[in-house]
């Protein structure tokens, strides 16, 4: 690492004592958990028994050292070494308390520098937690009635809550798809491993013909979700239903646009994720100008496809097609996520009113290169795409007949 | 069996000599997960694109530890008779038809007779733990990332314990753990649970310096000039933006064909002829060629 090229600079005396040195080490550990590196306990015996091996007199080795024990994820990389240069600068051999506790705060948000890569966010719980309890008292106590057919833009805050938890009722599955493992069962091909497996239990003698198909998974969905200022009206709403969706159906990865492309996914799978995403939705809207969804899908398709489209997944997107960038780059970008994925649905709120046409240029270039385009502005409109995705089965785009 | 145990380097700066002698340059960030996998004796977890020498270091590793290399290629459903171990049924059942021929079939020694190691086809881990009895190996469990589910949870009862228990044999342990490297391109998430077990690194893309090197050692009939153009030239594609970027050994794939083809320097017309060998993405290849090629030149050659 090109930091560490002017080499011996000490972090600690040669012949530090040893329960000072793993006193620090252990202090390091927890700065890292603050941050909000995931390491793990036990490693660190490990690595106060390597730093023996090692030394502490060289920053490089010792920054390797820790990073290949600590860390065990990429993206936690920027972290730890952010981390590794804020301790091992400020921490000369006294004082060991000052610097540190500032970093250990809660769940820090720690800026990234590389732009356009894969956003760090904090978990933290949101300011607003008392009207969200508020809330969440009416929806106990059922005393609001909610609509199916109305608007998700003209609900009230009572409403939006009650309508969250029937959200979470609704069950998702996204159709299955074949996997390349067999299971057993009663009709299909003949399993010959275990027909010749059994003949030679039996001495020789075929006695039954068992069988085999290939065992089914479920399809993943991937799901892409337009939070720019124009679709403010029914973010929140969506993003409950990105919440419930992820919690209900098992291989679900979510992502947010407006201009810049973000992974959601884990938060989302947390209880209350979709506080947290609202958070981050607020986040990307300081970053100002409105959607640019052919970059938001080439991000997808250059940083995150290769990791989050295999097996075929179902691939939603949430967007009402208001596009400030160039339409055919969102036409190319689109037809390159509809080849990787099984089966493209556009779900466009405004699709909902009366009198909707999709004229904009975006939801224009978009139309050629999906395969459902649907409403999705209520709650009887996400019921229908529940049952869509049911009735899917293991459909791929090309040999289906319209469902 | 006279047992040859394993000698580790003595340090990383040893460990790195001997990586060296076998042509693969490592650096501090990479030597001392790899010493550190060797002392604590937990497997080696190598994160990175495609293509940045992940299964390089495995091959090497093992030459220079002077132990053989025992490869598992994972793929998507493979299961255990793949990957641990599989009866020989076809020649089981040739057997039995044998024994009847022979002498009538009895029953129970034929059981004995056919459960035995001569029908049995050992796969890559279970290889491994044999070979512990020689001599640690190094086991390459290459690609974990295309393996389901399943199979990692297997291979983390595998990794803790390295043992096999095969029901009509008895259990087969390691005399010493293998040394473990598994790889990953990333193309899903492997389970924290397994990466937690491991000594983990991330290998980026080379620099300059480290690709430039990897250029005159592997490509001898490079000119110096060549190697340079052809490494900067790579280096700076890297930063474009595009699907599928160049990994080390399609940058060696076009050394060795511009030398094939007789160049001792690069040009836009060249470039455009054989941009096929270093990038696989029509589409790719499409934004590249003609005036990119030319911009992406002059930064690389300024």
């Amino acid at each position: 690492m090109p930091r560490d090229a002017n080499p011996p600079d000490r972090t600690m005396p040669r012949d530090a004592d040893p329960p000072a040195l793993v006193h620090n080490l252990l202090l390091f550990g927890r700065v890292l958990r603050a941050a909000g590196v995931h390491t793990h306990r036990e490693r660190m015996v490990d690595a106060i028994q390597a730093i023996e091996w090692i030394g502490v007199g060289s920053r490089a080795d010792m920054r390797a050292t820790l990073c290949s024990l600590l860390v065990h994820r990429h993206e936690d990389l920027p972290l730890f070494n952010d981390a590794f240069d804020v301790f091992f600068r400020a921490h000369g051999s006294s004082g060991l308390d000052l610097p540190l506790f500032s970093l250990g705060e809660r769940a820090r948000v720690v800026a990234r520098r590389d732009a356009g890569a894969p956003q760090r966010l904090d978990v933290e719980e949101p300011a607003d937690d008392a009207a969200a309890a508020a809330a969440f008292a009416l929806g106990a106590y059922s005393t609001v009635e909610v609509s199916r057919t109305k608007d998700f833009a003209d609900f009230t805050a009572a409403e939006l809550e009650a309508a969250r938890r029937l959200l979470l009722r609704i069950r998702w599955e996204p159709g299955v798809r074949r996997t390349r493992r067999w299971t057993r069962a009663r009709h299909g091909d003949i399993d010959m491993p275990r027909v010749l497996r059994r003949n030679v239990m039996r001495g020789g003698e075929l006695i039954e013909l068992p069988r085999r198909v290939r065992r089914e998974a479920p399809r993943p969905i991937v799901l892409l979700a337009d939070v720019s200022g124009s679709m403010d009206r029914y973010s929140r709403m969506l993003l409950s239903f990105a919440s419930g969706l992820t919690r209900s159906a098992r291989h679900v990865e979510s992502f947010v646009f407006a201009t810049r492309l973000t992974r959601v996914s884990r938060h989302m799978a947390a209880a209350g994720g979709h506080r947290v995403v609202s958070r981050v939705v607020r986040d990307l809207h300081d970053w100002g100008g409105g959607t640019r969804i052919g970059d938001a899908l080439r991000t997808f398709n250059t940083t995150w496809a290769r990791r989050v489209m295999r097996h075929g997944p179902v691939v939603l997107i949430v967007s009402d097609g208001w596009d400030r960038g160039d339409p055919k780059l969102l036409g190319r970008e689109l037809a390159r996520v509809r080849r990787r994925c099984s089966w493209l649905i556009w779900l466009n709120p405004l699709l909902g009113s009366a009198g909707y046409e999709p004229l904009t240029r975006g939801m224009q270039a978009a139309l050629a290169h999906i395969d459902d385009f649907m409403p999705a502005h209520n709650l009887a409109s996400l019921e229908d795409l529940a049952a869509h995705l049911k009735r899917m089965g293991s459909a791929r785009h090309g040999n289906h007949q319209h469902l | 069996m006279s047992r040859a145990p394993l000698s580790i380097p003595a340090s990383v700066d040893a460990l790195q000599q001997a990586l060296g002698g076998e042509q693969y340059i490592a650096e501090r960030g990479l030597a001392v997960p790899i010493y550190l996998a060797l002392r604590l004796r937990r497997p080696l977890f190598l994160e990175g694109e495609a293509g940045v020498g992940k299964t390089e270091v495995a091959k090497v590793l093992a030459a220079a530890l002077k132990t053989s290399l025992i490869r598992l290629q994972c793929y998507e459903g493979l299961d255990v008779s793949q990957a641990v171990y599989e009866w020989n049924y076809p020649r089981q059942l040739l057997e039995i038809r044998m024994i009847e021929a022979d002498s009538g079939l009895d029953r129970a020694a034929a059981t004995k007779e056919l459960f035995t190691e001569a029908f049995l086809i050992k796969r890559p881990l279970l290889r491994a733990l044999e070979e512990t009895r020689e001599r640690a190996p190094v086991l390459l469990i290459d690609e974990i990332d295309r393996a389901d589910e399943e199979f990692e949870g297997y291979l983390l009862e595998f990794l803790s314990d390295f043992q096999v228990t095969i029901p009509e044999l008895g259990t087969i342990r390691a005399v010493e753990p293998p040394i473990v490297i598994i790889t990953s391109n990333r193309t899903r998430e492997v389970h924290d649970a397994l990466k937690r077990r491991c000594v983990y690194s991330w290998i980026p893309y080379p620099d300059f310096d480290k690709e430039y090197r990897i250029v005159t050692s592997k490509v001898p009939g490079a000119s110096e000039r060549l190697a340079r153009q052809v490494t900067a030239f790579v280096q700076e594609l890297r930063t474009a933006d595009l699907y599928k970027a160049a990994g080390i050994s399609e940058t060696l794939d076009w050394a060795a064909a511009l030398v094939a083809l007789d160049r001792d320097v690069l040009d836009a017309g060249v470039i455009d002829e054989t941009l096929g060998l270093l990038l696989k993405n029509q589409e790719d290849i499409d934004s590249v060629r003609g005036e990119r090629v030319g911009t992406i030149l002059a930064r690389a050659t300024a």
